[in-house]
Parts: structure tokens; C-alpha cells; sequence
């Protein structure tokens, strides 16, 4: 390996261009994130009034101090329930990641009451499935602190029910696992939302505020008739002494989480790898991403001035690189640990896809894992490569992908379409951490593409038929199609829609990817204690 | 001369002062024999001496004050020396002619000498025809009220009552006028004879706003008798001194050589020998008066050593086996000067309350002038049986303003954690004006209330301290991470709630950290927070630390100016409300067999209420709160089914 010779000129227009470009998607954002701590913190009188701490704090005095924090699916729901980009709230009323607690890395789920009230939006529900889905196959304890008003009966879908299901059988599936879920009942959790509780194999209950019940006094009194009190029916200090659904009684938001934390320091839930390796710092400045990369997926850059900025000492190990030149595959290490790394230089043709499915396979041998870095228009059409077997070599890329047994963190940084997606390992193609860039663009091809695709088609439909082509018509449609596929395209779109794990400041690569190494290492190094059928309370 | 030679010593003494004497007896080629309680087992004295022998339990009377158990303790070590440090026995009459008729060398003067000095009134008698100067007063042998009356009103108000046997302050009465006379003398006689077994008074003018002088001497046995020069130990809180230095601002060459006379005349009419001090009052107008002799070792004598170069308990072996002094007056000189405070482990935030506890971490200062008279070490148990005094710091310096700069430094250095004391308050005494300017009199600690009291947390002590607390939770698990993933988080910016408990203040703040920048966000004010290898800059301000203790989630901060001792606010696992609400019910079913308390009784959490019988078992039913019984429902005899009420406590009553 050796430390790779940049050609970027930090100090030319062109850097200074990107970086613009880059820092005001970033500042897009940050600014969204932002929109939904603000709402939240308009709830503050009624936090206040009741003695609760808001969502945020409560988090901020669960994770330990200082030790690092991914956020996951933090776009979550953006331009989902509300089109409307200047006021759609991302966050799906929840607020996830990974982080540590008494010094052990769990899942940390907490239901954002700020918004209206923690009710489950669009996208609540995938993005708890989200969750469940990471832990489990990270192995992360999964913590919950609970205050939501359940379903939003305003936006009832019958689909969101079903799905909903998913929630339950997530954290059944957890405990039998060996997984240990612990919840912290800070507020209601009324419906389904009492499975919660009654799902988790350590419940903390907040006098006073914490709550669950199936029904309400509300339903209670349309169903039967009976004038109950909430308290008396579903009250944290009712379910400590009678019901037996409360472990622990906290005084408080933060005493409810103290006891979380000493929950957790109590399972002997140690890290099983050895302490971090030393390693050195990149060379070349991981700040400078923002302003290498061109956020305009039609320009190229050479994916070695990205993957540089991100390994230790700025040192690569170039595999075949004359050999499918546009396939880029590196060898480095990341935080004193091996790992592959795959970028796109331009699209993938026959050459990059059999060297890429070889890369993959001498990683699996070796057990390292892979970084995709995803700047691609596709795999590369015309009968020169129709002929070379284009089909069958990427299918071949595509089976590596999917069945690597390795650790798989995928990264959207630029474009990433079509098929050249699945074999980038896309969406589908169970990366164990899929996340974006705020620049990227993915979907089945650019919107250009597909308008220009349309025309040709409409202009051989009018020529074989023998009719005139309206040229006014076909600009039109040209223009509504490029529109249609490039709002979807954005990563803001695709990230609302949880087609990705989370949106991430491009400068912030190299932390997210040790992180989630680590995550994946540690999942893999970890033994569990499974057990049938999860463990039932009394 | 006659000649006592011997080659062990015992130290009849614990503490400070056990450890001091034992320096200078090991130095001189004798066996030292410490004696100690059970509770002082792990004590550095013990661990100091070629021998210990414990002597009891823990109280001071079936200890370190039977002259018994010293006695045999000697005996079975075969001591042929018995030093009594001070305190304790140090001036005991009984306890010297025991040593004397045991055969043992006593370390200290005759017990004619202590006898006499040991009762005030006698003393002054005595002083006065040895033509030392005396505060006016009445010492008479008629102790009728209306004699005292008229003995007031001759010496001429303010008056002050003392007990006769006394010392220390206790039985002592200060009165302004004729009307406030009988009250204070029933209460000085009062206390006189609770404390002294005597209720015998002496009167004396009342000298205000004096300061307190003393002059060490010292008399070999051939009767050659030296003066070392005055301590001032003006600086007093009730009567305990607090600070003590040599030279005194307030005494010149020529005052030192009469006061010096009038001490040595003092030694000589009582036929002293070994160690002595005589204390004395100064007025304003450089007029002195005799108070009192101490027939021991004092506590401050470290002042005088670093001005005259001597040890003194060298020259008190010496004197003690017979030999010369071997010095002359002349061949005495003052050099520089020294301070001396000392550390107790007292709460001054607690009106003085004395603490006990475990010594986390002791750290003496060092450094040039520096000397720690100290008996303390870490992880030792800080019983409440006996005098908390932990250790003294004297510094020696050129001038007094340079003794006292290094005594402010050398107090800032010190770490003392685990338990509360007046370091900061020394600090504070010792940088007030008065004190530096050198007019400080005994009236000056209780001038000065508000000066002295501690300060409240400044903004920035109080940022720095949750930065710190926010280091130490941080460095907890820091080794699972990688360097650079500190501090990080996706979102921008890594925020941490803080609720802290910092001197019984309360800390509510935010903690961020971004790009390697840890912030406290405290009262709408940002603090930027910055370890450095001499503290934490705060704010771009530097406040010194000197030590950073933590442990089982407390956090102990030692600084130059303060210490600062953290708890995390949490309260403990609760129990259900109807336990909090004192509403005690039966765990289950079974017959009450008896009550143990009565409507209206004060009780306890914990204590027992009442007794229920259940599968042939008796279970006691404990108060799960304290407060007064409000509600008996059920008799005694009677079947309870589980979850009836029993008794109802109010816990608020």
C-alpha cells in the first residue's frame, strides 16, 4: 500500500464550486433535522407542566457522554405524508441510532412526543421495523423510551396496521434471540402500543406520566360504559404493584433513565473484540470531501480522491487497475482494520464486473469487509458489450453481492442506477448499513435518460404509424418525465422514503464507516444466549 | 547532673503528633512503642513505630487518657521514656508522678510544675509574686456570689469568667456589664463542672481585641532557662487556634526580650523543666499579661523550629536524660519567618461540624519552605473519637509576606478528598487584608463572618466542574472507541444533559462537544472548556486543578482556590407510593399478633411497627417512612387478609 498522490488543488474555482454545492445540501440538512427539534420543542410548556424532559434530552442523558452517535433513518417520512418541501418534517416522530449506554453499543429508540404527541406518521412503522431489523442482526440491546399517542386514527391505513404487527413480532423475535429490549415508559403507550412494554424483558415506569393500557378511559367508557380513571387503568405505580408490567418505578424522566442505564450496565453485555486497534489519521483531509466530489453526478471524478480521504494514512493498495479501469477496487485500512473498497469511475462493463466479482470473493475468503462507494449510471449498454456478455457478468457481480457472507456498508455518493445499483449493493442487496450522501441520485436511470428514452420511443411509434410528431406535445412530455424521475431521484426524496438507513455530512465518512465496522465486527464476534420463545413476564 | 539516660521512648499520643515526636526519636537511635485504639489500627503512627500496643476500643477514656493502660503498655514493651505529645495526658499531674513511681522517664516538667500551672488561679498567684505581669482579676478562695460581684465591679467591666481549672475556652464567660453577671456565672460554673469536675471560677478584666503571644522556653534540669522567641497565634475561632506564626508582626526586638524575661521568670518560680510556653495577651499599647503556662509541647511548635533552626523535641529528649541544653540566649536568632495552619477535618459550611470518614486521596504540598506535620494517609478511617485535627502545614520564608504567598500555594496544592475541611477556609483567612496587613487580632474570625464563609460556585467553577464530570463519564468507556469517534456524533453536534450537585449547589447545564470543543451551556452563557496540563481553561480563563478524583459516581475536583465535592442527582429506586404515602399494609394473609406502637408516636423508617403471624412465621412489619403514627385500624389478635391496611404513618407530621 501507499499513500495515494492526490490531484486535487484544494485552493482552485473548482474545488471552491463543489464545496458551495456540497455545504448548502448539507446545510439542507442540517436544516431539516432541525425542523424537527424545533416542532418538538413546541411542546415544551406541556413537558414542563407534567415535569418530563423533552424526546432530546431524554436521549441526551441516556447515551453516555461524549462516546459517538449515529443517527439512523434521520430523513425518515420527509415528503411523505406531507409533499410540501418547505414544511414536511423528517424524523417519522422518532428519534433512532446507535449509540452507547453505560458503555455498551445498543439500538436507542425514542418516541418524539414533541410531535404531535409521538403519533406514528407513514413511515413510523417502517422506520421502528428499521430498527428491530439492525439490532437483530447487530445484536444490539434495544433500548426504548416510550411516550406516544399510538396511531394516528386522522391517518388510519389499513396497511399501516398490518404492517404495524411487524413491530411486535421485531421485539418477540429480539428476546428469543438473546437480545435484551428495555423500555423506559415515559408517557402513554396505549393500543398496540402496550405490547411494547409487554414485549420487553425490562420495563421502567416514570410515576405519574408513564402509561399502558389496551384502551384509554375514553374507549373504555364508549365500549363498556365503565368511568375509569387512566391511572387506575394503566399507570406506571398500578402496573409496579398489580399487574407486575413494571420492573422498575422511577420518580422521574431522568431517574427512569438512570435506572435504564444501570439496567444495561448489569448484563455483562461486554464488547467481545479487543480494544481498537492504533491507527493513523488520513493523510489528505477527510474535510475536504465536500468539496472534491462535484454534487452534479454528470461530472467525473475519480472515486481514489474520495476513498483516500478516508482510510488511515491516506494509504491504497490498487487492485487490477488497468484491468476494467472503470471499476475501481482498493484495498486499505480503516481504523487499524482491513477492509475492500469498490468505487465507480464510470459505468460498469464486462471487465470492471468479472474484476469486481473477484475482488468480493478474495474479500470473503479473507473475511474483510466491503465499502461500496456508488457514483454509477448503470452497467454499460451497446452490442459491443451486449456481445462481451454484459448480462451474464453482471449477473455474476450481482451473486457475489448479494452472498458475500462478509460485512457489507454501502454508501449512495453519487449517482447510482439502474442495475448498476444492485450490483453497488442497493437497496435490496442487505448491506448491513446503506447510507447517502445528500447529492446522491438513485432510481432506474436519470431523468434526462428516461425523457430522451420516451421520445425515441414516441418518435418510432409516429414513424412506423406514418404520423406527424407533435413537437410541442413531446417537449412537454420530455420535460414532465424528466421532472417525474428526478424528484424521485434525490436523495432527499429516496432518503424520506427510507430507501436508504440515514442521510450523512459527506465529511463525516470516515467516522460513519468505523462506526459501523465496528457495529458489524463486534455483531460477529458476539455470542448470544438464545432461547425459543423470548422471555415472558409474570 | 543527675542523669536519666534511656534507649526507647513511648508515645503516649496519636495522630500528627505521634508521627513527629517518632521522626526525631527514630533520628536519635531510640526504640519508639506506639500505642493506639482498634479504631486507630490503621493510623501511620502505628505504622511508624518499631512497636504498637493497643490499648482499647475507640473512646479516648478507656484509651489514650487511662493512665493504666499506657503504664502497662510500657511495661509490656519494656519503655524506659514516655513522651505525651500534648493533649490527652500531656498535662496530667497524676499521670507524670504515675510515670515517675513506674519507673519511666516523663518527657515534660515536674508534677509539682504541671499541678500548679493546671489551676489557674494558683498559677496567677503565683505569677504575680514572681512579678509577671497578670490581667487584673480575682482569684480568691471565696467563690459566694456576692464576693465575685464586688470583685467584678472593682476590676471593671468587661469582665471575663473562667473556670479554674480550664483551659481551651470551655467554662469561659465574656461579661459586658453588671446585669448580664449572675446568668454567666451560673453557666460558666456550670460547664466548668461538667467539663473539670470543679466549679471553681477566677475572674479576669476582659482584654478586647487582643492579640495572643506566646513565649516558648525552655530549662534543662540545672535550672538554665531560655527563651525561644514568640509565636502569635492571634487567629483563633473560639478559643481553637487556627493559624499560628513566628515572629510576631506586633512584637519588637525589645518587647520579645521582656516578654521573654517575664516567661523565663514564669518557668523559674514553678521550677521548670523541658518544653513550656507561656501564653500572654498584647494590647494595642504593647502591654502584656500573663494568661496561662502550658506544661507540654505545643501544637504550633514547627513555627518556632524553622525560625531558630532547633528541634525541640530533640532538646526535650535531651533535657529529659539529663543533659545541658547547651545553648545560651545569645546563641539564639531569629530567622525569616513562618506561618502554620491547621488542616481539620471540620465542615466550615457546617459551623465547624467535626466529619468522619474515609480518606480518598491525601496529596501534601512540597516545594521550598515547605514542611507537613501530618497523620494521615489514604484509605484511612477518620474516626469520630478524637480531636479532628488531620495535619499541619508550616512554610517558612524569608519575609512574612513570602511565608504567607507559599502557605496560600502549598494549601492549594493540598488534596484532601473524601471527606470535608477547611482548606479553602485557611486560604481564604489567610488572603483576607487583615491578616496580610498583619493586624489581625483574636477578634478577627469573628469579625469577619461574611469574608470567610465560603463563596458560592462562580459561573466558571461551576462549567469547569461539569466539563469535568463530563471527562470522567466519558473516559469511563472511552477505550471501546477509537480517538477520533469521540466526541462525534451523525448529527452534528453531541449534546449531554447534566444534573450535578456541586457543594450542595445544584448544576442543571448542557454539554456539547463538536470538532474536538467541549462547551458548557450553563444560564444562558457558553463556556468553552479546554484541558491543559496545569487544569482547565474556561472561557479562555485558566483555573488550576490540582487533583481529579472519580469514583463511584462522585466526583471530587480539588482546584487552588476550592474544592469542590460532585454528586450525580439521582434518587434512589422507589418504592411503590403507598410505602412514600406511610399507608402500611399486610403482606399477606395472617393473624397481627401484636403492635408495637401507639397513635401519635414518632417513628423512624425502619423501625419496627408491628408483628403478623403467617404459615407459622413471624414477620415484623417495618415503618417504610418516618413520621408520626396517624392510624391504627386494626387491634392486635385479629385475621388480616393481605393488602389491609395496618397502620397509617404520616410521614409529613
Amino acid at each position: 500500500m501507499r499513500q495515494f498522490d492526490s490531484r486535487i488543488d484544494s485552493q482552485s474555482p473548482g474545488f471552491a464550486q463543489n464545496r458551495a454545492d456540497m455545504l448548502a445540501l448539507i446545510d439542507r440538512m442540517r436544516a431539516l433535522e432541525a425542523r424537527a427539534a424545533v416542532k418538538s420543542e413546541e411542546r415544551r410548556p406541556v413537558f414542563d407542566k407534567r415535569g418530563q424532559l423533552s424526546p432530546r434530552e431524554r436521549l441526551s442523558a441516556l447515551l453516555d457522554p461524549g462516546m459517538p452517535f449515529l443517527e439512523l433513518y434521520n430523513m425518515a417520512s420527509y415528503l411523505v405524508d406531507d409533499p410540501d418541501p418547505e414544511s414536511s418534517v423528517p424524523g417519522a416522530s422518532i428519534i433512532l441510532g446507535i449509540g452507547y449506554v453505560s458503555g455498551v453499543r445498543a439500538m436507542v429508540f425514542v418516541d418524539d412526543s414533541g410531535i404531535n404527541a409521538g403519533a406514528m406518521t407513514a413511515k413510523s412503522v417502517d422506520k421502528a421495523l428499521g430498527a428491530l431489523k439492525i439490532a437483530e442482526r447487530q445484536k444490539l440491546p434495544f433500548i426504548h423510551l416510550v411516550e406516544s399517542a399510538g396511531a394516528d386514527l386522522m391517518r388510519y391505513e389499513v396497511g399501516i396496521w398490518a404492517h404495524g404487527g411487524g413491530m411486535f413480532a421485531g421485539l418477540a423475535r429480539l428476546s428469543a434471540k438473546g437480545i435484551p429490549v428495555i423500555t423506559v415508559l415515559h408517557g402513554a403507550s396505549t393500543a398496540g402500543g402496550a405490547y411494547q412494554p409487554g414485549l420487553s424483558d425490562y420495563v421502567i415506569g416514570v410515576k405519574g406520566n408513564g402509561m399502558a393500557m389496551l384502551a384509554g378511559a375514553a374507549l373504555v367508557f364508549a365500549a363498556t360504559g365503565e368511568e375509569a380513571r387512566d391511572a387506575d387503568l394503566g399507570g406506571a405505580e398500578m402496573h409496579a404493584e398489580t399487574t407486575g408490567l413494571v420492573e422498575y418505578l422511577a420518580e422521574d424522566d431522568a431517574h427512569g433513565i438512570e435506572i435504564a442505564r444501570d439496567v444495561v450496565a448489569g448484563l455483562g453485555w461486554g464488547n467481545p473484540l479487543p480494544p481498537a486497534p492504533e491507527c493513523d489519521r488520513p493523510v489528505l483531509d477527510p474535510g475536504d470531501l465536500a468539496g472534491v466530489v462535484p454534487v452534479d453526478y454528470r461530472k467525473p471524478y475519480d472515486m481514489r480522491e474520495v476513498a483516500a480521504r478516508l482510510v488511515d494514512g491516506s494509504r491504497l493498495r490498487d487492485f487490477k487497475p488497468d484491468y476494467g479501469p472503470a471499476t475501481v477496487c482498493l484495498q486499505a485500512e480503516l481504523f487499524g482494520r482491513p477492509v475492500g473498497i469498490i468505487g465507480n469511475n464510470g459505468p460498469l462493463d464486462p471487465d470492471g464486473a468479472t474484476k469486481a466479482t473477484h475482488f468480493f470473493q478474495l474479500l470473503d475468503q479473507a473475511g474483510t469487509p466491503v465499502i461500496f462507494l456508488n457514483n454509477t449510471t448503470g452497467f454499460m449498454v451497446g452490442t459491443e458489450y451486449e456481445h462481451a456478455g454484459m448480462i451474464k457478468h453482471g449477473s455474476k457481480m450481482i451473486q457475489a453481492v448479494t452472498n458475500m457472507r462478509v460485512p457489507k456498508i454501502s454508501l449512495y455518493t453519487g449517482a447510482s442506477f439502474g442495475a448498476g445499483n444492485y450490483g453497488m449493493c442497493g437497496y435490496a442487496f442487505g448491506a448491513d448499513f446503506l447510507l447517502t450522501w445528500p447529492n446522491a441520485m438513485t432510481g432506474v436511470m436519470g431523468g434526462e435518460q428516461a425523457a430522451l428514452t420516451m421520445e425515441q420511443v414516441a418518435r418510432r411509434t409516429a414513424a412506423r404509424k406514418g404520423i406527424e410528431v407533435d413537437e410541442a406535445r413531446l417537449a412537454k412530455q420530455r420535460a414532465r418525465i424528466a421532472a417525474h424521475f428526478d424528484g424521485q431521484s434525490d436523495a432527499f426524496y429516496t432518503s424520506g422514503h427510507m430507501l436508504d438507513q440515514g442521510m450523512i455530512d459527506p465529511r463525516d465518512t470516515r467516522k460513519v464507516l468505523g462506526f459501523c465496522l465496528a457495529t458489524c465486527a463486534e455483531a460477529r464476534a458476539r455470542t448470544l444466549n438464545p432461547n425459543s420463545f423470548g422471555v415472558a413476564r409474570p | 547532673m543527675n542523669m536519666t539516660p534511656f534507649s526507647s521512648v513511648l508515645i503516649a499520643n496519636r495522630g500528627e503528633i505521634a508521627c513527629r515526636i517518632m521522626r526525631t526519636a527514630r533520628a536519635m537511635g531510640l526504640r519508639c512503642i506506639a500505642v493506639h485504639t482498634r479504631a486507630d489500627a490503621d493510623s501511620p503512627h502505628v505504622a511508624m513505630a518499631d512497636q504498637a500496643v493497643c490499648i482499647g476500643e475507640g473512646p479516648v477514656g478507656d484509651s489514650y487518657l487511662s493512665v493504666s493502660r499506657i503504664l502497662e503498655a510500657a511495661r509490656a514493651k519494656g519503655a524506659e521514656a514516655i513522651h505525651p505529645g500534648y493533649g490527652f495526658l500531656s498535662e496530667s499531674a497524676e499521670f507524670a508522678q504515675a510515670c515517675g513511681e513506674a519507673g519511666l522517664v516523663f518527657i515534660g516538667p515536674g508534677a509539682d510544675a504541671i499541678a500548679l500551672m493546671g489551676n489557674k488561679a494558683a498559677a496567677k498567684r503565683r505569677m504575680i509574686e514572681a512579678g509577671v505581669p497578670c490581667v487584673p482579676g480575682y482569684e480568691g478562695a471565696d467563690q459566694s456570689e456576692t464576693v465575685l460581684v464586688q470583685e467584678a465591679a472593682r476590676i471593671g467591666y468587661p469582665v471575663m469568667i473562667k473556670a479554674a481549672a480550664g483551659g481551651g475556652g470551655r467554662g469561659m464567660r465574656l461579661v459586658e456589664n453588671a446585669d448580664g453577671f449572675a446568668d454567666a456565672l451560673a453557666l460558666a460554673r456550670s460547664e466548668a463542672l461538667s467539663a473539670f469536675g470543679s466549679d471553681e471560677v477566677i475572674l479576669e478584666k476582659a482584654i478586647l481585641q487582643p492579640r495572643h503571644v506566646e513565649i516558648q522556653i525552655f530549662a534543662d534540669r540545672s535550672g538554665e532557662t531560655l527563651h525561644l522567641g514568640e509565636r502569635d497565634c492571634s487567629v483563633q475561632r473560639r478559643h481553637q487556634k487556627v493559624v499560628e506564626e513566628a515572629p510576631s508582626p506586633a512584637v519588637s526586638p525589645d518587647l520579645r526580650a521582656r516578654m521573654g524575661q517575664a516567661a523565663i521568670s514564669a518557668a523559674r518560680a514553678v521550677g521548670y523543666e523541658g518544653a513550656g510556653t507561656v501564653e500572654f495577651l498584647l494590647d494595642d499599647q504593647g502591654a502584656f499579661y500573663f494568661l496561662e503556662m502550658n506544661t507540654r509541647l505545643q501544637v504550633e511548635h514547627p513555627v518556632t523550629e524553622l525560625v531558630t533552626g532547633l528541634d525541640l523535641v530533640a532538646m526535650q529528649l535531651r533535657v529529659a536524660r539529663g543533659e545541658a541544653l547547651g545553648l545560651s540566649q545569645d546563641d539564639l536568632q531569629l530567622n525569616g519567618h513562618a506561618v502554620e495552619v491547621r488542616l481539620y477535618a471540620e465542615d466550615p459550611d457546617q459551623d465547624f461540624l467535626p466529619q468522619a470518614g474515609t480518606v480518598l486521596d491525601w496529596v501534601p504540598p512540597t516545594g521550598p519552605g515547605v514542611r507537613v506535620d501530618a497523620g494521615v494517609v489514604a484509605g484511612q478511617q477518620i474516626s469520630p473519637w478524637y480531636d479532628p485535627m488531620l495535619a499541619k502545614i508550616i512554610v517558612h520564608g524569608a519575609t512574612r509576606e513570602e511565608a504567607r504567598q507559599r502557605l496560600i500555594a502549598a494549601l492549594g496544592q493540598t488534596v484532601l478528598t473524601g471527606l470535608a475541611h477547611n482548606r479553602d477556609f485557611l486560604m481564604r483567612v489567610l488572603s483576607h487584608p487583615e491578616f496580610a496587613n498583619g493586624s489581625a487580632t483574636t477578634g478577627f474570625l469573628a469579625a469577619h463572618p461574611e469574608a470567610l464563609a465560603s463563596p458560592v460556585l462562580s459561573a466558571a467553577e461551576k462549567a469547569m466542574t461539569a466539563a469535568l464530570r463530563y471527562f470522567a463519564g466519558r473516559d469511563a468507556f472511552a477505550g471501546q472507541v477509537a480517538d477520533e469517534l469521540l466526541g462525534w456524533s451523525s448529527t452534528g453536534r453531541l449534546r449531554h444533559s447534566l444534573r450535578l450537585k456541586a457543594n450542595g449547589e445544584d448544576i442543571l447545564c448542557e454539554v456539547t462537544e463538536a470538532a474536538g470543543e467541549v462547551t458548557v451551556h450553563l444560564d444562558g452563557d457558553d463556556f468553552a472548556c479546554c484541558l491543559t496540563g496545569q487544569g482547565m481553561r474556561v472561557a479562555g480563563q485558566l483555573i488550576r486543578i490540582s487533583s481529579c478524583d472519580f469514583r463511584a459516581g462522585g466526583l471530587q475536583v480539588v482546584t487552588d482556590q476550592r474544592c469542590i465535592t460532585v454528586e450525580t442527582v439521582v434518587p434512589g429506586v422507589s418504592e411503590g407510593s403507598a410505602a412514600q404515602s406511610g399507608q402500611v399494609t399486610a403482606p399477606m394473609h395472617g393473624n397481627l399478633l401484636e403492635i408495637l406502637v401507639r397513635a401519635g408516636d414518632s417513628v423512624e423508617a425502619g423501625a419496627r411497627l408491628a408483628v403478623l403471624e403467617a404459615m407459622k412465621m413471624q414477620h415484623e412489619i417495618l415503618a417504610p417512612v418516618g413520621g408520626v403514627v396517624a392510624e391504627l385500624p386494626v387491634s392486635p389478635g385479629v385475621q388480616v387478609r393481605a393488602g389491609d391496611l395496618l397502620i397509617g404513618i404520616d410521614p409529613q407530621a
